[in-house]
């Protein structure tokens, strides 16, 4: 009866799930290398997401010393509409905490936990979907139940009731660091569905016959044979996962579960509501947050279809 | 049939089991005592005698049954949640968290329905329509991924702001106006509508644009396939085969639904935080902010058994949908 559900298992997923299909994976060798790099130059997708990608990226690392205010410090100067004072480049918040800093310190804990918590999803993930299209059979079963059931759970509603615990009984626990392992730890299932449906795909090709016909071992020939079929595949994930796992943290910090010590994008979101900042109408503290998630999510799920267009001739507009 | 749903139910009901399993565990997992964090916040730790102070650690840990065996809990977890017992919740000043949430349930509902089955028609036609023409796929699609990348509370926030505070065309918050009793009356039932209509709207232009990118892609690969190549090289018209791929198009869609809906629970969530709407998100707001945990880990269980439910609609629809399974039900081949 599993074959109701195969036709999603690789593109039915509206932007969770890469929309390769199995003809795009291809042996990756030295000549492919510079084809993806000569098409990599030529699609605009890509290096429009790059650039905005990387725009984003020089912000957040040196706007903390460019802008060196305490996000948090109190100042007098209160609701401050957006100016070209330094300091003031987005005005302040109700307190006269100055916006721009809030902001930079903020895209630096969205990156951290897009990178931590989407390569945590990846790993798990990857390591549950290689194991279970790999080894089939009872084990196969068993990792598809655990992928499902983790599938239809909600994760925000878990990560609710498990931060909320946290905030009493470990509030050394609610920063960033951990709120990354914990989006990572739930965001996993369709990925480890899809890398099954993938390496299930590859299984039964001659050279990894011929990989367990010469002696190798399981893990070997996930490493070195599958993993390296896949890996535009792969990353693909990673960067969905990536845009995911920003999300979900920023949907947790906007519910009241963010970081109690550093400034998240979510968090702004969240002090803006609850200090109405809408009843003010103090518009540049709750802009700029949301626009800085929209351009990094956005700029990743292009890249991702160029990316897609790029590693998969059929895609391409010529 | 039987065995197609059986397993899907079997599937269903071992989820909801390890959910409520982990709801269960959660607390008794946590580090740090719960009592002592109880009694921190009522004041209880400070302000009492010594005696008053242990008599209350000791009615707390009777409430709870911490001082039975850990399968005598869990059994007991079960007992009660069988009658629909989910303990009283702080927040609701002591009314039993299964009335206060079934108070809210409503309201998330009339948001959720409606903004999931109108953006997915919209949404699966507009993508439908912008899949491999030129013009129409180069707006539609930039727009789709943008809506699909905003957080659900930016936009309901960029909405209230704009529509809400700026013009004073809708209500910026509430379920319906301070200075109204709920009643069968017209002016209820429009300010009802009114205060509905920017939540809903919001959750739906997010979705609307994951269903436009989802279908558009599906569409392509669908018109790129054998069946569709051998029916234009017939001569079929351009819109005979766009039917078709269509037709196809929509079941990856159908389980994409399926995957959506948590996704699509937790926009409705934060949305209805924006807008002070009285549904469960407000009341998961509210509920952590009072540390109010069995209220908390009732909602949880209530979200799980929506998600499950809806789960299965989608697995009847999709049966209904696609002939195929039906075929391959009744020990056919398709």
């Amino acid at each position: 009866m599993t074959s109701v559900n195969l036709p999603s298992d690789s593109a039915g997923n509206t932007v969770t799930a890469p929309e390769t299909q199995t003809d795009a994976v291809a042996a990756p060798s030295k000549k492919s290398q510079h084809e993806v790099l000569y098409f990599a130059l030529r699609s605009k997708k890509f290096i429009f997401a790059v650039a905005v990608l990387g725009f984003l990226v020089l912000l957040a690392i040196f706007g903390p010393i460019i802008d060196s205010n305490d996000p948090l410090a109190q100042t007098l100067g209160v609701n401050t509409p957006p100016s070209t004072d330094p300091g003031y480049w987005f005005g302040t918040t109700t307190f006269g905490e100055d916006v721009f800093a809030q902001f930079v310190n903020g895209l630096r804990a969205t990156f951290f936990v897009g990178l931590l918590g989407g390569g945590i999803a990846s790993l798990i993930g990857m390591s549950i979907g290689f194991i279970a299209g790999y080894k089939g059979g009872w084990v196969d079963e068993l990792l598809n139940m655990v992928t499902n059931v983790f599938l239809v759970i909600p994760t925000l509603a878990l990560l609710l009731v498990i931060s909320s615990y946290l905030q009493r009984s470990w509030p050394e626990a609610r920063g960033v660091f951990f709120e990354s392992i914990f989006v990572g730890v739930t965001a996993w299932p369709w990925a480890a569905r899809a890398i099954r449906a993938q390496t299930f795909s590859l299984r039964s090709r001659d050279f990894i016959d011929l990989a367990k016909l010469s002696g190798r071992r399981g893990l070997k020939i996930i490493v070195f044979e599958i993993a390296p079929n896949m890996s535009s595949y792969l990353m693909l994930t990673f960067i969905l996962l990536f845009g995911n796992a920003i999300l979900i943290a920023a949907s947790l910090d906007f519910i009241g579960l963010g970081p109690t010590s550093g400034m998240s994008l979510g968090l702004m979101m969240f002090n803006a509501v609850s200090w109405a900042a809408l009843l003010l109408g103090t518009w540049w503290w709750f802009v700029p947050p949301g626009l800085g998630i929209m351009a990094t999510v956005g700029a990743l799920y292009v890249m991702n279809v160029g990316l897609d267009e790029i590693f998969n001739p059929k895609l391409r507009e010529l | 049939m039987r065995r197609y749903f059986g397993r899907k139910l079997l599937t269903y009901a071992i989820t909801f089991f390890i959910a409520a399993t982990i709801d269960w565990l959660i607390p008794r997992l946590m580090p740090g005592d719960p009592i002592a964090g109880m009694m921190q916040r009522t004041g209880g730790g400070s302000t009492l005698s010594p005696e008053a102070s242990a008599a209350m650690v000791q009615y707390y840990t009777n409430l709870f049954g911490l001082n039975r065996p850990m399968w005598e809990q869990y059994l007991g977890f079960w007992t009660s949640l069988f009658h629909g017992d989910l303990g009283l919740s702080i927040f609701g000043h002591g009314r039993a968290v299964t009335d206060t949430i079934m108070a809210a349930v409503p309201y998330t509902l009339g948001l959720l329905i409606p903004a999931i089955l109108l953006s997915y028609w919209l949404g699966n036609s507009f993508g439908a329509v912008a899949a491999r023409r030129k013009w129409l796929d180069n707006s539609i699609l930039p727009i789709g991924y943008l809506l699909t990348a905003t957080p659900y509370m930016w936009l309901g926030l960029m909405l209230a702001y704009i529509v809400g505070f700026t013009f004073r065309w809708f209500p910026l918050s509430g379920g319906y106006g301070f200075n109204l009793e709920p009643a069968l009356t017209w002016l209820f039932i429009s300010d009802l509508i009114a205060h509905w209509f920017m939540p809903f709207f919001s959750l739906f232009l997010v979705m609307l644009g994951g269903w436009a990118i989802g279908m558009r892609n599906m569409i392509i690969y669908e018109l790129e396939s054998d069946y569709s190549r051998y029916l234009e090289a017939l001569g079929a018209p351009q819109r005979l085969v766009r039917k078709y791929a269509f037709r196809n198009a929509m079941l990856p869609q159908i389980t994409g639904l399926a995957l959506q809906l948590g996704v699509i629970v937790a926009g409705a969530l934060v949305t209805e935080i924006v807008f002070s709407y009285p549904g469960i998100g407000q009341l998961v707001f509210n509920a952590i902010k009072s540390e109010d945990y069995f209220l908390l880990q009732g909602i949880f269980l209530f979200i799980i058994i929506g998600v499950l439910a809806a789960n299965f609609i989608v697995d009847i629809v999709y049966v209904i949908v696609d002939p195929r399974t039906r075929v391959a039900m009744r020990g056919g081949t398709a």
